[in-house]
């Protein structure tokens, strides 16, 4: 099936992430090789087995009203704010409707969360056991709801064609993408703004992710622990924000005269069935998602140039993705130029997807790869280019990129990117 | 000590600041909480629960929908505390 007849382009980029409160100071950071990874300063964070995280760079209280801010999970603040920020970088302005570039019902939102409202739940039962039922607050429902940053984006946007969240953990956010995509070639929307977000950075997410291993417990210092392909990496840092994009029909963007990033060729899914939460380590699912890319559009693996890796520094998950691209694309991933940059920015967990296609989207329209940091001694079973120290250019004429994300339970989304 | 008419008036301003981030002064009797001071449903069992806790009175949830105005939950708590 060739879908590409009704191409879908990106018009908007939005983020806050550990790098910069917005897109532009993120991929300054993400170029620039800088680590949003800290030590946690909360008393809390004391007695966890794990004391650094990536939080944001800006905290959303310095941006949203208070008495907004207080009726909005962490989670649906970040993506307020970086959906605020794609939909003005798109040409925007206010509610769908009110400037007559976009009908309300021909606009969708798509924002996935991996663990929804996972701090206002928790606080929420501290409320409980410390003062009563009585002061449990009200907004508790749909603060907590995982899909409350697609509803409040939604709701602040006036979007009326459908909003969603799909919910596949760590692939949250790219199946987030993927589903836009879709809502645009089916026709029911000609706008769609999706991506993710994530905010858990909490003791109880942190002591879990670290007693199930997946947090690297290293003693190195903080911006030296996310270590993706390197040989001795030990596990994911925890990260927090969102990333949202502005998605359009070409036809629709060429009508109004936006501005175009790239086109979005499409989605490759697939699910391993091997494990709730250990990676298939031949990467037989992750080439099962690629594969179905390749044949779902008319993407020539010759122009791929370039790759955010879904790479989150674990032993196991590094290797496999690799393993999966190489038997796919064989001699054509030396021509492609990986970056992992959660060695930046942590994992964002559902938020990883919608960070990383803004990466992805920016590295193509600036032509750059980010370096991948901390990359010390590569893997021996890591056969590929991995970008490391400096970022690198991409070259001239029509280039094509991929993002991955792969989540608990199995899930594996692949997006394609190319220049228009 | 009952609280007066006053103190109650300027205890509510600063819940309704607090919650909705309306100015002090625009709390006045005759406005509407949901009207006027942006006050939806959910934000007006906060402002009843953080009321009830300063002027030491219950609101039951029944009674809560005949509190349109400052001025009704002005009443409802001269009214209603010890």
């Amino acid at each position: 099936m060739n879908a590409t007849h009704h191409p879908v382009v990106v018009t908007g980029i939005g983020a806050t992430t550990p790098l910069g409160g917005d897109s532009a100071s993120t991929w300054e950071g993400l170029v620039a090789g800088r680590s949003g990874v800290k030590a946690l300063e909360q008393e809390w964070a004391a007695e966890l087995p794990v004391r650094i995280a990536a939080s944001v760079a800006v905290e959303p209280s310095e941006i949203l009203p208070r008495p907004q801010a207080r009726k909005l999970d962490r989670s649906a603040q970040f993506a307020l704010i970086a959906a605020r920020e794609a939909w003005a970088d798109a040409g925007y302005e206010g509610k769908a409707g009110e400037n007559g570039l976009v009908d309300p019902d021909r606009l969708g939102a798509v924002v996935a969360s991996g663990i929804g409202g996972v701090t206002t739940l928790l606080d929420q039962y501290d409320v409980l056991r410390e003062k009563g039922p009585r002061r449990v607050s009200p907004h508790t429902v749909p603060m907590l709801m995982p899909n409350s940053p697609a509803a409040n984006v939604g709701l602040d946007l006036g979007a009326q064609a459908g909003v969603h969240t799909p919910v596949s953990a760590c692939a949250s956010g790219a199946e987030a993408i993927g589903y836009a995509v879709e809502m645009i070639r089916t026709g029911r929307a000609d706008v769609v703004v999706a991506g993710g977000s994530e905010a858990a950075i909490h003791p109880l997410p942190i002591a879990a992710f670290a007693n199930m291993m997946a947090l690297s417990k290293s003693e190195r210092a903080p911006e030296e622990v996310s270590r993706p392909f390197d040989k001795t990496r030990d596990g994911f840092v925890l990260g927090e924000g969102a990333g949202i994009i502005v998605l359009e029909s070409a036809e629709h963007a060429a009508k109004r005269g936006a501005k175009v990033y790239c086109e979005v060729l499409g989605q490759g899914l697939s699910a391993d069935a091997h494990h709730i939460t250990q990676p298939e380590p031949t990467g037989r699912g992750i080439a099962a998602a690629l594969q179905n890319l390749l044949e779902s559009t008319d993407l020539d693996p010759a122009e791929l140039v370039h790759a955010n890796a879904h790479a989150t520094s674990t032993p196991l998950g590094d290797v496999g993705e690799i393993k999966a691209l190489r038997k796919v694309l064989g001699a054509d991933l030396d021509h492609i130029a990986i970056s992992a940059t959660k060695s930046m920015t942590g994992h964002l967990l559902g938020g990883a997807g919608g960070v990383e296609t803004v990466a992805t989207v920016l590295a193509l329209y600036h032509r750059t790869a980010p370096p991948t940091l901390n990359l010390d001694e590569l893997d021996e079973e890591v056969d590929a280019d991995i970008v490391r120290g400096q970022a690198r250019p991409l070259g001239e004429g029509r280039i094509a990129a991929l993002n991955n994300s792969f989540g608990f339970g199995g899930h594996n989304v692949v997006l394609a990117f190319r220049t228009v | 000590m009952a609280a007066t008419k006053e103190e109650i008036v300027a205890g509510l301003a600063e819940i309704v600041n607090e919650i909705a981030g309306i100015p002090v002064e625009d709390v006045q009797p005759e406005k509407s909480f949901t009207d006027d001071l942006d006050v939806d449903s959910l934000s007006m069992v906060e402002v009843v629960v953080a009321a009830e806790e300063r002027f030491g009175v219950k609101i039951p949830d029944d009674d809560v929908k005949g509190l349109k105005t400052v001025g009704d939950a002005v009443d409802y708590i001269i009214n209603h505390q010890d």
